[in-house]
């Protein structure tokens, strides 16, 4: 799929910053950061307590780097670059990004302006409605059922439950709070747009699985660690 | 029995510390007086075991050990559970601490840069 921007869009995408959470990424967050810089405004890496040099290549590579001095969760740093790329009033949109690589930057830009044309709040990445390149069946099957979960528990009608590529426009990713700080988050943000009646699209995107990828993911059974962890958080919410 | 009463409630009493676990005052004070009592009644039962074994009859146990067995079990879910939900409370604390002086850090390198600059 090819977008056409308009002045406009770029002025948006001007106006638009990444948030990568990265942790030990040092052998390709170069790359990331930079293919990110050519099309948006600004770059916020938040170092996850990395114990390679990720702070320092992300920071020559064109990013703004903010370190945790201790390993906090990728949901935590996920809010951490929300809160330092909203600290510049002229940012429209906060894109999340993975730092592995598997996310591209041309689905990024194509998501903001997305949102930008349609007006919506949120704009979610689905790698169904897109490619899904070198994913074990296994994996598809894991990540079909978690979208299955999904839809059943918040009610919202997606396609894709665990994708990092996520546009949040400035409204929303202000009221964005990650009470789970690991790996739940994901699914936490899903149930926030359900509870807080946000506006939302879901966008193809493509994403590469890489041997890289694939090392630094998740493993499979984490799927139950989140399930609890999305459990607890719902009954106690209710209290 | 009553025993099988007893050890439900109890069960049920630490489901719900687990889910709607709030640490308030009245929490407090509970775990307070729980541990002064626990404290009293372990003297009470070491200075006349008999009693021990006479509280299980009462409750339906055959044997004040398992009386004895059956409260431990049911005082070790509660602590476990209460050290959990003060574990997560610090961990908040910790991580928006972290986040602070992190976010604090980045934006002074930005202003030594832009000195030199």
């Amino acid at each position: 799929m090819t977008t056409t921007y308009t002045k406009e869009h770029c002025t948006v995408l001007e106006r638009a910053c990444v948030v990568i959470p990265m942790y030990d990424e040092a052998s390709v967050i170069s790359d990331v950061v930079r293919a990110a810089r050519e099309r948006f405004g600004r770059v916020v890496c938040v170092d996850d307590g990395s114990r390679d040099e990720s702070a320092t290549l992300a920071r020559a590579a064109g990013a703004e780097v903010v370190r945790h001095p201790v390993n906090l969760g990728q949901g935590a740093s996920l809010e951490t670059g929300l809160r330092r790329a909203l600290r510049d009033p002229l940012t429209r949109y906060v894109v999340t990004f993975d730092a592995d690589g598997q996310h591209s930057v041309e689905d990024a830009a194509a998501m903001v302006a997305a949102a930008n044309d349609l007006g919506v709040q949120v704009v979610l990445g689905s790698r169904f409605l897109g490619g899904i390149e070198g994913a074990s069946g296994h994996r598809k099957a894991l990540l079909k059922m978690a979208v299955r979960f999904t839809r059943a528990t918040t009610g919202l009608k997606v396609t894709d439950a665990h994708n990092g590529l996520r546009v949040f426009r400035r409204d929303a990713a202000e009221k964005l709070r990650f009470r789970l700080h690991g790996m739940s988050h994901a699914s936490e943000v899903l149930s926030v747009i359900a509870r807080q009646q946000w506006s939302y699209v879901e966008h193809p995107t493509t994403v590469t699985y890489t041997e890289y990828s694939k090392a630094k993911g998740q493993r499979g059974y984490n799927a139950f660690n989140i399930v609890f962890d999305l459990a607890l958080n719902r009954v106690r919410a209710a209290s | 029995m009553i025993i099988k009463l007893l050890l439900v409630a109890g069960l049920a009493a630490a489901a719900f510390l687990l889910l709607r676990g709030k640490r308030t005052a009245l929490g407090l004070l509970m775990r307070r007086s729980l541990t002064l009592g626990a404290i009293l009644l372990g003297i009470l039962g070491v200075l006349f075991p008999g009693l021990v074994t006479r509280a299980a009859n009462a409750v339906g146990v055959g044997r004040g050990t398992d009386l004895v067995v059956y409260a431990l079990c049911v005082t070790f879910l509660f602590v476990t559970i209460a050290q959990n939900l003060r574990l997560a409370e610090l961990r908040d604390r910790t991580v928006e601490l972290a986040r602070k002086q992190a976010l604090l850090e980045a934006e002074l390198h930005e202003r030594e840069h832009q000195g030199s600059a």
